[in-house]
């Protein structure tokens, strides 16, 4: 404070800020991406800890053994499946009645904006099924779920095996003091979705869902169960949620304590525990799965059927059975004594899982960083942006206070009157780029089928391709607008530009990382070095391919290639271009179904942002 | 007031004399009555713990009075009665009458109140049951027996003490004492899903002899043939007699075993009635009740929400009117306006809307609504709340689990399905004092919902969270000065003249023509 007040000091910090600013932002920036590589390492990733009490010290004694019932199960399930030709509602019904559940099921009907040719939907109609173990002496206000999706073909048949067989256990005991509903829902998230829905009795997307539920009152965790095989070799667990959602760290800590209490192989982004000691492939391991979790979260599509849970506030994780090669396998019995133990300490918890992080990121699943660790990389990023607006502001206002001093100084000669941009300068560029941005929000979907109908193209390819046009298109727009308006020429006039959209660009940031840091740190990696560097005196090429570099639909590519290398499946050019085309048609569904911010903030947001500084290259 | 204790326990009446209650209702419940699997309940009460009293209208402050009464009352039943304070408690206009003689209605002499978090267990049946004559050494009381009344899916015991006739020409008035005590058997998990059971089975006692102090004692078991199939199930022993009753429109058939009887322990010494199904039962067989209900909370986050009730009448042709009563506890803050009330796809106006807002901390929201059900149909009633943050010290230790909202209360009249006729008072006074009919064609029913289970806002209460409290405070703190450093243009300012000495100095040093200090 005292530095700021004292006006010698001050003018020496300014021009601190002034002259030093490119290797300021410089050493900020390397600072920021050099913060977030060191994450895996130990110091900053501690050995995750149980925190909730009720969880905690005691260990549960399993009981279940009906490793085999769940397989005859399976069995008889997947005869019904194939006869019916997809859910077979009827037999799963009189299933669980006869195990002594409650059952109830909903039929939902939903239309998709445009056809998904991925997954071959358009009109969508389902069944979900579920059964409810009431528990005795509870007034049913707390309850726990188990999911299983009825997927087509011959997965996840022991998934509703095993998912049976434990209500068939879990019936027997007197232990239970929340209900436990047991799911089946059909069309994988769609389905969930509906469900969800019906049972919050809110209207989010436009599914339509009938019939008289049963509820058992607020939900307080879920498990999703993937397993498409008799025995399996490792379990792999999805935490990333819709809108890179997290759910509570004691979730997967309870997971993780019952994997090693029975021996089970744990994986988190399909990656085997981090080898012990502080050795270079340790940490190249460590990294490597700490970057697929932030390239997952960033996309904000639920990895499994538990990502629509988080948005009401079920902690829920999706476990999904592998099988490998490896040597040991596991069979159903230790699996379903793996999900026993988690169950009765999920019915043992006094309060909703509240304890632990809910912001976090998973190097492996035996440490984590904390939201208050992995900060700072994204806080040295945006540091950049501000320096930057720093410097622009007090070079801006040397100017108005230089003019100011001189007639101050009683110059009596007559001054010249530079002509002043005022902030009406920058009302063209700004209108301009929220209208290319809402251009591209609205466009691709209300447009469909008139693209359809010129273009020899099916409505998704259309849908994809009037995005990816519009999207070009808006980097060709008559950015001088601004030249109609007197001076709006100046070097001022894109100065003041460039301020707002470097002020802009860090405060959409700042907020998305609150949110979401994953999607805020790489936005921020690819944009702010081209967003500080942009201006229309310099190298205009090399600014420009900066600048296109770092506009978001390049970063999704680009991440595209990242994540399959580190999957070690290397996508080729023309592979990669196809999943990109995928990815974009594939974000607009998500946000049209379930509600994903991705695809309206880039389109709102970040896109117009980022034309703001290409009308900065283009002001000349 | 009472007059002799050969009978009646000394507690509850010097209770009733001392604070001039006129009718007492206790109920305290564990769990919750499945109205669609278990049917009509026979006397159903909500989860947690009940209370409503009458009081004489010679009392002059209700309030002191209801609040000594429940203290009392936690006292004597070991439950946390004495958490009944103004914030729960409610006075209806409508929806609870005097059971027992009345000489007027006047609402203000009543008091309502429950405790939905209140949990029940063996410290309570103790005391309930030390109020029977014998005790549990002797009569139907000694299958009471905590071990296995509470290994059970709902629990429900209760007290009614009610001023009635003390005999047909009703000159003089008696207290009636009646202990109910409710408890489904799971024997889903026991019997491998078979339905038998037997009283060894249930109790793991079986009955030898009546109470010396009962003028009667009886066990009913419902045998009454489903879908006029009359072979479905056998009772063992056979009874000697069988009682038909027509109970909640529906006719009945109870083998009966009167303990007082000399014929009933001549074969064996003990009774262990056993019942057993002839075949595996299916979902279809379960009666659907004419009039249930349904409660949930619907919406997210933890800002606003909905609270929406389904409440179902399945008559075929029959158009009944129920009562509602809803309190609200004052920390959501219900917007009535919001209130909506469909049936059918139609707006339901109800004929009677009786609303007492809430006071913060003072007392709860009470709602109450004569609504017209429609034969066959379903009515939805929402009303939308939003969630209010309380104060640090006013959340309860554990703020996470969330905070409960009592169950609402349904009452109606439902039109039976089968004609009844009145029966004998003389003849079965059991079976008219709890399944009363008011005339012919319909009978009296209480339903509780659900309760609900509502999240606050809550604070962390945890370091964190003192730490961004800390942090926040500081940037507040420091933000002004800070924005007022950044938006203010600093001038180098002259040295000031000095002080008079100096002052003083430079004249004199102008004198000598050298320069001023």
């Amino acid at each position: 404070m005292g530095l700021l007040s004292d006006p010698h000091c001050r003018r020496a910090l300014s021009r601190l800020v002034l002259r030093l600013n490119t290797p300021l932002c410089l050493l900020s920036y390397l600072l920021g991406l050099g913060w977030f590589l060191a994450l895996p390492l130990p110091p900053l990733a501690p050995r995750t800890y149980m925190s909730e009490n009720a969880m905690g010290s005691t260990m549960v004694e399993e009981t279940f053994g009906m490793g085999e019932r769940a397989l005859s199960y399976a069995r008889e399930f997947a005869g019904h499946k194939k006869k019916a030709g997809g859910m077979p509602v009827a037999w799963l019904e009189r299933t669980m009645w006869s195990l002594g559940l409650e059952v109830h099921r909903q039929p939902f009907t939903l239309t998709l904006p445009f056809p998904d040719e991925t997954r071959e939907r358009y009109m969508v109609k389902g069944t979900n099924v579920y059964g409810i173990l009431r528990a005795p002496r509870a007034s049913s206000t707390e309850a726990l779920v188990l999911s299983v999706p009825c997927s087509p073909g011959t997965q996840n048949n022991q998934a509703l095996g095993l998912m049976l067989a434990l209500a068939a256990h879990f019936r027997g005991q007197i232990y239970w003091a929340k209900d436990i509903i047991f799911l089946v829902n059909e069309h994988d998230l769609l389905g969930m979705e509906a469900w969800l829905e019906a049972y919050h009795d809110i209207n989010l997307t436009e599914v339509q869902s009938s019939g008289a539920l049963g509820r058992a009152g607020a939900i307080q965790a879920a498990i999703s169960l993937e397993l498409s095989s008799d025995v399996v070799t490792s379990l792999d667990v999805g935490v990333e949620g819709l809108n890179g959602q997290l759910p509570n760290l004691d979730l997967l800590n309870l997971f993780h304590a019952f994997c090693q209490k029975n021996g089970l192989l744990c994986t988190i982004q399909g990656k085997l525990p981090r080898p012990e000691g502080d050795s270079l492939p340790a940490y190249a391991h460590s990294l490597q799965t700490l970057l697929l979790m932030v390239l997952a979260q960033a996309s904000g599509r639920p990895r499994g059927d538990h990502g629509l849970f988080l948005r009401y506030r079920i902690e829920a994780i999706t476990l999904r059975g592998i099988n490998s090669f490896r040597q040991y396998k596991y069979d159903l019995t230790t699996l379903g004594k793996t999900l026993e133990g988690m169950f009765r300490k999920l019915n043992n918890l006094l309060e909703r899982l509240h304890q632990s992080y809910f912001f976090y990121l998973l190097p492996s699943l035996s440490r984590f960083v904390s939201i208050g660790l992995y900060m700072p990389a994204f806080g040295f990023l945006i540091l950049v942006l501000i320096l930057k607006a720093l410097d622009l502001w007090m070079k801006l206002s040397k100017g108005e206070t230089g003019n100011a001093e001189r007639l101050w100084d009683g110059d009596h000669g007559v001054r010249e009157v530079e002509p002043r941009p005022g902030l009406l300068a920058l009302v063209p560029p700004l209108v301009v780029c929220h209208a290319a941005g809402l251009a591209l929000y609205f466009l691709p979907v209300l447009g469909q089928h008139v693209a359809t109908q010129h273009f020899p193209v099916s409505e998704a390819e259309a849908v994809v391709l009037t995005l990816i046009a519009i999207y070009v298109a808006g980097m060709a727009l008559p950015h001088n607008a601004h030249r109609a308006l007197s001076g709006g020429g100046s070097d001022r006039g894109w100065m003041v530009l460039k301020l707002v959209a470097l002020l802009y660009l860090a405060l959409q940031l700042g907020c998305l990382a609150l949110l979401n840091f994953s999607l805020g740190f790489i936005l921020a990696a690819t944009m702010v070095p081209a967003a500080a560097a942009v201006t229309p005196n310099g190298p205009r090429v090399l600014l420009g391919v900066l600048l296109v570099l770092g506009t978001p639909a390049v970063t999704l590519l680009l991440t595209i290639f990242l994540q399959r290398e580190l999957e070690e499946a290397p996508a080729g050019l023309g592979e990669g271009w196809q999943l990109f085309l995928g990815a974009l048609g594939e974000g607009l569904l998500q946000h049209h179904l379930y509600g994903s911010i991705l695809y309206p903030f880039l389109a709102l947001g970040a896109h117009p942002c980022w034309l703001l500084l290409w009308n900065v290259l283009c002001w000349k | 007031a009472v007059s002799h204790y050969r009978l009646f326990p000394k507690a509850l009446g010097r209770l009733v004399s001392a604070l001039g209650v006129r009718e007492l209702h206790l109920a305290l419940t564990q769990g919750f009555w499945r109205t669609q699997a278990w049917g009509q309940p026979p006397l159903q009460a909500p989860a947690g713990a009940e209370l409503w009293v009458w009081f004489q209208p010679t009392v002059t402050d209700v309030d002191k009075a209801w609040k000594e009464l429940s203290n009392i009352l936690s006292g004597i039943f070991c439950a946390s009665l004495n958490f009944i304070d103004s914030t729960n408690t409610v006075t209806p206009t409508a929806s609870f009458k005097p059971l027992g003689l009345a000489n007027g209605t006047d609402h203000h002499l009543l008091r309502y109140a429950v405790l939905p978090r209140e949990v029940v267990c063996t410290e309570n049946l103790t005391p309930w049951k030390k109020l029977l004559p014998c005790g549990s050494k002797a009569g139907l009381a000694v299958l009471l027996k905590a071990e296995r009344l509470f290994h059970s899916s709902y629990h429900s015991q209760a007290v009614h003490i009610r001023p009635i006739c003390r005999d047909a020409s009703c000159l003089a008035v008696s207290w009636e004492l009646r202990q109910t005590l409710t408890v489904v058997f799971d024997t889903f998990s026991s019997g491998q899903g078979k339905k038998d059971w037997s009283l060894f089975k249930m109790f793991s006692r079986t009955l030898t002899d009546a109470c010396p102090l009962a003028s009667q004692s009886k066990v009913y078991v419902d045998i009454s043939p489903k879908n006029k199939e009359k072979e479905l199930l056998e009772v063992t022993p056979p009874s000697a007699s069988v009682h038909e009753a027509i109970v909640q429109g529906d006719k009945r058939t109870y083998a009966v075993y009167d303990l007082l009887s000399p014929s009933l322990f001549n074969t064996s010494r003990s009774l262990n009635v056993q019942l057993k199904w002839k075949r595996p039962q299916d979902s279809s067989e379960l009666p659907i009740p004419i009039l249930h209900a349904q409660r949930y909370v619907s919406g997210y986050g933890l800002q606003a929400g909905e609270i929406s009730t389904l409440i179902y009448n399945t008559h075929p042709y029959r158009a009944f009117p129920v009562i509602l009563l809803e309190t609200v506890p004052w920390y959501l803050r219900l917007y009535v306006h919001t209130l909506t009330i469909i049936t059918k796809g139609k707006e339901n106006k109800p004929s009677y809307i009786h609303y007492q807002p809430a006071q913060d901390r003072r007392r709860p929201h009470l709602l109450e609504m004569l609504i017209q059900l429609p034969a066959n149909s379903v009515t939805k009633i929402t009303i939308q709340f939003e969630r209010a943050l309380l104060k640090w010290t006013e959340y309860p230790p554990d703020p996470n689990h969330g905070f409960y909202i009592s169950s609402s209360v349904l009452s109606a009249l439902v039109p039976s399905i089968v004609a009844m006729k009145d029966v004998d008072m003389e003849q079965s006074p059991l079976f008219t004092s709890l399944f009363p009919s008011s005339d012919g064609s319909s009978y009296f029913v209480r339903l509780y919902t659900e309760p609900l289970l509502v999240n606050l806002p809550t604070p962390d209460f945890s370091m964190p969270y003192n730490v961004i409290c800390l942090t926040c405070t500081v940037v507040a703190v420091c933000y002004g000065s800070f924005y007022n450093l950044l938006t203010r243009t600093f001038h180098v300012e002259e040295p000031s003249r000095g002080g008079l000495a100096k002052r003083l100095a430079n004249i004199i040093r102008k004198f000598r023509g050298v320069p001023p200090l």
